[in-house]
C-alpha cells in the first residue's frame, strides 16, 4: 500500500538537478496540481471559510462569526442522534458487506460451473446508481403502490414503518447494491494469492479451515484493509439511500450526519455556515478514523 | 530532504492561491445585504417591448404555469421563458442563485416561504404598482399579507391551492350516508369515515392523510383549528398555539379514527408523494384534499366543502405560490407587465378558471366556468374565508422532514399523546430562532 513509501528512507541529497529540471518537473505536475487545486483545495478552503462565517443560504456571506457555527452545530437537536445512528449504520453495513463480499468471492472462485452467471448476477446491481436503486426500493417498499403491499397489510407491518424495520430495509438495499462490488475487490485479492502456497499447505495436511484462517486471511490483509476503509468511509457519508427511502423518519430515527448537513443547509434552517461547520467536524472525524484504520492494519502487518 | 522541501513549498503555494481565491469569492458576495429589495418603477401596465423574461416555478405548479406563460406569450411582445424545478430542489436552487446574483426576472415561491424570502431581500418592492391596481381589495389577502414586510408589498398570488373537504358520493351512498351533505364538524367527519370503513370493502378505507408529511398536515389540519375561530400561531409567527383545547380535540379525533382502523394504513408512513392517491383512486370515503386536484378525481362523484373544526364552521389553507420580481432582475418594468396581465380577467378567468383552477381575485369567484360546476363556486368562496399562516421559520418548524410539528402529530395520533405540550414548546423554540 502507499503508506509504505512514507517509511522508506529518503535518497541522499544531490545537487545534480538544475533549475531547468525543476521547472520541467513543475510542468509535468501542473495538470494534476491544477485539478487538485480547483477540485479539492479551493472547495475545501471555501468550506472552512463558510464554517467560520455567518452565511445564510439566501443572502450569502455576512462576515466572520467564529466559533458560533460550531456551537450551533453541536447544539443542534439532532446532532448526537445522527452521530449515534451513523456509527450504528456504519458498523452494521461494514460487517455485512465485508463478510458477504468475502463469502461471495470464495463461492464464485470455487464453483466452476456457474461461475460466470453467479459473478454477473452479483455484480449487476452495482451498475445501477445508488439514487436509482433507492427509488426502485422506495416503490418496492411502498405500502400503497408496492408489489409487496398485500403482504405488508396481512402482516400489519411495513418495511419503513418502524425505526428498526427502516434501518434493516435500508441495509438490505445497500447489501443488494454493493455486495457484488466488494465481491469483485475480494476476488482480485484472492487471485493474487499464489496457488503454490495453497498446494504447500495441502501437502502439510492443513484442512480447509486452517487454509482459510492461516493463509487466505493473512495474505488478503491489504484487500481487507482497502475494502474496510472504503466501506467505513462510504457508510459514514451515507446520504442518498436515507434521503430517498426514509427522509430521516420514522420519527427522526434514521438521520445520518450528511443528511443533517443537507437539512441544515437546504431544508428549513437554510444556514450554510452551520452546515459547513458540521462538514468540517465530519471531515476531521473521517481523517482521525482513517488514520486509526491505516495504523491498525499496518501495525498488525509488521508484527 | 529535498523531497520534503518541494512538498512543503507546493503546499504553501497551494494554500496561498486558495486563500486568494477565497478572498475573491468573499468580495463578490459581500455586497448581498439582507435588506428589502429596491422599489420597482414602472407604469400601471409595465412595458411590453419584446424583452425575454425568465420565470422559475416548482414542479407541482407546472400545469398552471405553462398555461399562463403560453397565453401570455401568444398575446404579448415580451416572451417568458419558463423553467420548472423539481419540488425538493427548489429552495436549494433559489438559494444558490440568490447567493450568486443569478435569480431569474420572475420567480414563484411556496407561499409559506414567502415571508422569509421577502425579508432576505429576494423580491423587489412592488408597493406602488400593487396599490395602483383598482381591484387591489379583491386580490387574495392571505397571499398579499405573506408578501408584505414593513408595509411594503412584494408578491402577488400566482396559483392558489386550497385544502378542502372532499367526499366520495358513491361510497357515501353505499354506506347509507346522505351523499349531498358534507359532515358539518369533526365528529360527523369521524362518523362518516367509520361508516365507510364499516362497509368492509377490500382496499377501501374511511379516510386518509399524510402522517409523515409535515406540509400535508399543515395544509389539511390547520384549517380545522381556524374553523373554530382559534389560531395556530401568534400574530408574529414566533409562538406556536398548537396545544390549544381545539387543537387537542382535533388530535384526539384523529387518534380515535386511527385506532379504530378507519384510516388508510399507508398514511402512517406517508411522506407526501402519494398522500392523495387513495382518494383519487376512489378507495377513500372522505379526506382533506387539495382543490387543485379536483380535475383528477374521475370515475366517481365528488362533493366539496370547506374544512370543518370540532365545533363546525369552515376554513381552508390558502396555499399555493406567490410570485414577484427578483432582486436581480433588470427588466422590472417588463416583469410587471406579466404580473399585471396575470391579475387581469384574461388570465384569471380565461386561463385559470377555464382549466378548473382557483382564481385569486374574489370578484371573479362566480365566473362563467365556475357556473357550470357549483363545486368551483364553493372552492372560490371558501378561499375568502381561509388563512395563510405567516412565520419566518415556517419551513423548519413545520415542513421539514425532521420538524417538531411532525413529532407532535405523530406522538398525538400514533403514540399516547402525552407530549403535546412539550412538543408544542419545541415548535415555539424553532419558530423563535
Amino acid at each position: 500500500m502507499t503508506v509504505q513509501t512514507a517509511t522508506s528512507p529518503a535518497p541522499p541529497p544531490t545537487r545534480r538537478r538544475t533549475n531547468g529540471h525543476r521547472l520541467r518537473g513543475w510542468a509535468y505536475a501542473s495538470p494534476t496540481a491544477l485539478f487538485v487545486l480547483v477540485l479539492f483545495v479551493v472547495p475545501l478552503a471555501l468550506v472552512f471559510r463558510m464554517s467560520a462565517s455567518k452565511w445564510p443560504l439566501l443572502s450569502g456571506d455576512q462576515g466572520i462569526n467564529f466559533p458560533d457555527n460550531f456551537t450551533a452545530a453541536v447544539d443542534n437537536r439532532f446532532f448526537v442522534d445522527s452521530v449515534v445512528f451513523t456509527l450504528k449504520y456504519t458498523i452494521l453495513a461494514t460487517i455485512l458487506l465485508i463478510a458477504l463480499g468475502l463469502g461471495l468471492a470464495l463461492m464464485v472462485q470455487e464453483s466452476s460451473r456457474w461461475k460466470g452467471l453467479l459473478r454477473t448476477s452479483f455484480l449487476v446491481p452495482s451498475a445501477l446508481g445508488l439514487a436509482s436503486a433507492s427509488l426502485l426500493f422506495y416503490v418496492l417498499y411502498s405500502p400503497l403502490a408496492g408489489p409487496l403491499a398485500p403482504f405488508m397489510e396481512r402482516m400489519g407491518w411495513s418495511f419503513l414503518g418502524s425505526p428498526d424495520a427502516a434501518l434493516a430495509s435500508t441495509l438490505f438495499l445497500i447489501v443488494w447494491r454493493y455486495a457484488g462490488f466488494y465481491m469483485l475487490l475480494m476476488l482480485v485479492g484472492l487471485q493474487s494469492i499464489p496457488g503454490d502456497i495453497y498446494e504447500a499447505a495441502r501437502m502439510d495436511g492443513a484442512n480447509r479451515w486452517h487454509t482459510f484462517s492461516k493463509i487466505t486471511i493473512p495474505l488478503l490483509k491489504p484487500t481487507l484493509a482497502l475494502t474496510t476503509i472504503l466501506c467505513v468511509t462510504g457508510s459514514l457519508l451515507a446520504f442518498e439511500q436515507f434521503y430517498i427511502l426514509t427522509k430521516g423518519g420514522p420519527d427522526n430515527s434514521t438521520i445520518t450526519v450528511v443528511q443533517l448537513i443537507y437539512s441544515v443547509a437546504f431544508q428549513g434552517q437554510n444556514d450554510l455556515g452551520v452546515a459547513a461547520a458540521l462538514s468540517v467536524l465530519v471531515l476531521a472525524a473521517l481523517v482521525v478514523i482513517n488514520v486509526v484504520q491505516l495504523r491498525a492494519f499496518r501495525g498488525s502487518d509488521e508484527s | 530532504m529535498r523531497i520534503t522541501r518541494t512538498r512543503s513549498a507546493r503546499l504553501a503555494a497551494g494554500i496561498v492561491t486558495a486563500g486568494l481565491l477565497v478572498g475573491l469569492a468573499a468580495c463578490s458576495s459581500a455586497d448581498d445585504s439582507g435588506d428589502d429589495g429596491p422599489a420597482v418603477s414602472a407604469g400601471p401596465d409595465g412595458t411590453d417591448d419584446g424583452t425575454t423574461l425568465t420565470l422559475w416555478t416548482r414542479a407541482p405548479l407546472e400545469k398552471q404555469a405553462k398555461l399562463l406563460v403560453e397565453a401570455y406569450n401568444d398575446s404579448h411582445e415580451n416572451q417568458v421563458e419558463l423553467t420548472v424545478v423539481p419540488n425538493d430542489d427548489y429552495v436549494a436552487k433559489v438559494g444558490a442563485a440568490a447567493g450568486s446574483d443569478g435569480l431569474p426576472d420572475l420567480f414563484a415561491a411556496d407561499i409559506v416561504y414567502v415571508p422569509n424570502w421577502v425579508q432576505q431581500g429576494l423580491f423587489q418592492d412592488l408597493t406602488a404598482q400593487i396599490d395602483g391596481l383598482d381591484f387591489k381589495d379583491q386580490i387574495n389577502k392571505g397571499h398579499l399579507a405573506a408578501g408584505t414586510a414593513d408595509g411594503k408589498e412584494h408578491v402577488l398570488p400566482f396559483v392558489l391551492d386550497l385544502s378542502m373537504l372532499f367526499w366520495n358520493k358513491d361510497l357515501f351512498a353505499e354506506a347509507g350516508l346522505d351523499p349531498e351533505k358534507a359532515p358539518a364538524n369533526m365528529t360527523e367527519y369521524a362518523e362518516a369515515a367509520k361508516a365507510v370503513q364499516a362497509l368492509n370493502k377490500p382496499d377501501t378505507y374511511g379516510t386518509a392523510t399524510g402522517l409523515n408529511c409535515g406540509g400535508c398536515l399543515v395544509f389539511t389540519w390547520f384549517p380545522s383549528v381556524w374553523a373554530d375561530g382559534e389560531q395556530v400561531m401568534n400574530e408574529d409567527g414566533t409562538e406556536s398555539l398548537l396545544n390549544s383545547d381545539t387543537a387537542k380535540e382535533i388530535y384526539s379525533t384523529w387518534k380515535e379514527l386511527w385506532d379504530s382502523g378507519a384510516v388508510l394504513p399507508s398514511s402512517e408512513d406517508e411522506a407526501g408523494p402519494t398522500w392523495t392517491a387513495g382518494f383519487t383512486e376512489g378507495k377513500v370515503g372522505l379526506m382533506f384534499y387539495p382543490a387543485t386536484l379536483l380535475s383528477s378525481t374521475t370515475g366517481f362523484d365528488v362533493g366539496v366543502a370547506g374544512i370543518p373544526g370540532p365545533e363546525g364552521g369552515a376554513s381552508t389553507f390558502v396555499g399555493g405560490d406567490g410570485i414577484g420580481v427578483s432582486k436581480d432582475s433588470e427588466n422590472a418594468a417588463q416583469a410587471w407587465n406579466f404580473l399585471s396581465w396575470m391579475m387581469s380577467e384574461d388570465a384569471q378567468v380565461g386561463v385559470l378558471a377555464k382549466n378548473n383552477d382557483v382564481v385569486s381575485r374574489a370578484d371573479f369567484a362566480d365566473n362563467e366556468y365556475a357556473a357550470k360546476d357549483p363545486r368551483l363556486v364553493t372552492i372560490n368562496e371558501v378561499a375568502g374565508q381561509g388563512d395563510t399562516p405567516v412565520a419566518l421559520n415556517f419551513q423548519q418548524a413545520f415542513n421539514a422532514p425532521s420538524s417538531p410539528w411532525l413529532t407532535l402529530v405523530r406522538g398525538a395520533v400514533l403514540g399516547d399523546g402525552a407530549n403535546v405540550d412539550a412538543d408544542n414548546d419545541e415548535i415555539t423554540a424553532v419558530l423563535g430562532q
